[in-house]
């Protein structure tokens, strides 16, 4: 008997930490839900065209050399490849990059809010293709692409 | 799980800040052999949110695939970042893990 209040107060305590759990993930959703849900759509897509839809809609891409792409034209390490994208026109709204012979093309995809446009990272290549960067600037979307060559057995140079 | 390091480094010249992350992170894809067991494949485990702020406001949010590198170094720009403000990043990945890093601008 002497057990039982010891019982209860963890039994409550118990059920307060949990609230309190609920309560915590509750409040940590709306900055989680400022930005957009992960993709999966997009980053599923098996083709490079599928995969620029899914991730900005239809629309005409148009080629611009206001999208700077800098990929090494031959990758020593495909596990490791430098890419960066600098986006020189106004309201750059977002960038992502994909690589078209990847089992899935889209690499990474970024938008702003007050940032640059302007991103960069390094990324995985199956093999030898073009990479693709894509731009949405006031509503419009321009592009870029270069082919990096991967040498497979690490003798590159 | 350990903890993963989230580490940012920032750099302002000329007005504008380049803002690197670097999270140390297996980013797997799903589709490497297992190293014990040839007919199993070693689970997928990459970064899919990557979000930073700038005092506390949303300025870039990225989606990451398995296809980014492991050992994410991801960069961006900013301009008029001002000496003390707080530059955060918060990342979530496919297995429910996240993190954050903060740098104050020099």
């Amino acid at each position: 008997m002497t057990h039982l209040p010891r019982r209860l107060f963890l039994k409550n305590t118990l059920a307060t930490a949990v609230l309190v759990g609920v309560g915590s993930t509750g409040l940590f959703r709306p900055g989680w839900a400022l930005a957009a849900e992960w993709p999966k759509d997009a980053f599923a897509a098996k083709q490079l065209d599928e995969a620029i839809r899914a991730v900005f809609g239809p629309g005409p891409l148009s080629p611009s050399t206001a999208v700077k792409l800098r990929v090494p034209t031959q990758a020593e390490n495909s596990a490791q490849v430098q890419i960066q994208v600098l986006a020189e026109m106004p309201d750059v709204e977002a960038i992502a990059v994909f690589v078209e012979k990847n089992p899935s093309p889209l690499v990474a995809h970024a938008s702003f809010a007050g940032a640059q446009g302007f991103f960069s990272a390094r990324m995985k290549m199956g093999q030898t293709s073009d990479v693709v960067a894509v731009v949405k600037a006031g509503g419009k979307l321009y592009t870029a692409k270069q082919n990096v060559k991967v040498t497979v057995g690490g003798c590159g140079g | 799980m350990a903890d993963i390091d989230t580490k940012i480094r920032t750099k302002t010249q000329g007005g504008v800040t380049d803002v690197l992350v670097l999270v140390s992170h297996p980013m797997e894809t799903g589709q490497r052999p297992d190293p014990k067991d040839k007919n199993k494949k070693v689970p997928a485990h990459y970064i899919q949110k990557l979000n930073f702020s700038l005092n506390g406001k949303e300025i870039a949010s990225t989606d990451l695939g398995p296809a980014v590198s492991k050992d994410p170094l991801i960069g961006i720009k900013l301009k008029g970042v001002k000496p003390g403000d707080k530059i955060k990043v918060t990342w979530s990945d496919n297995q429910g893990q996240s993190g954050s890093g903060e740098a104050t601008a020099g």
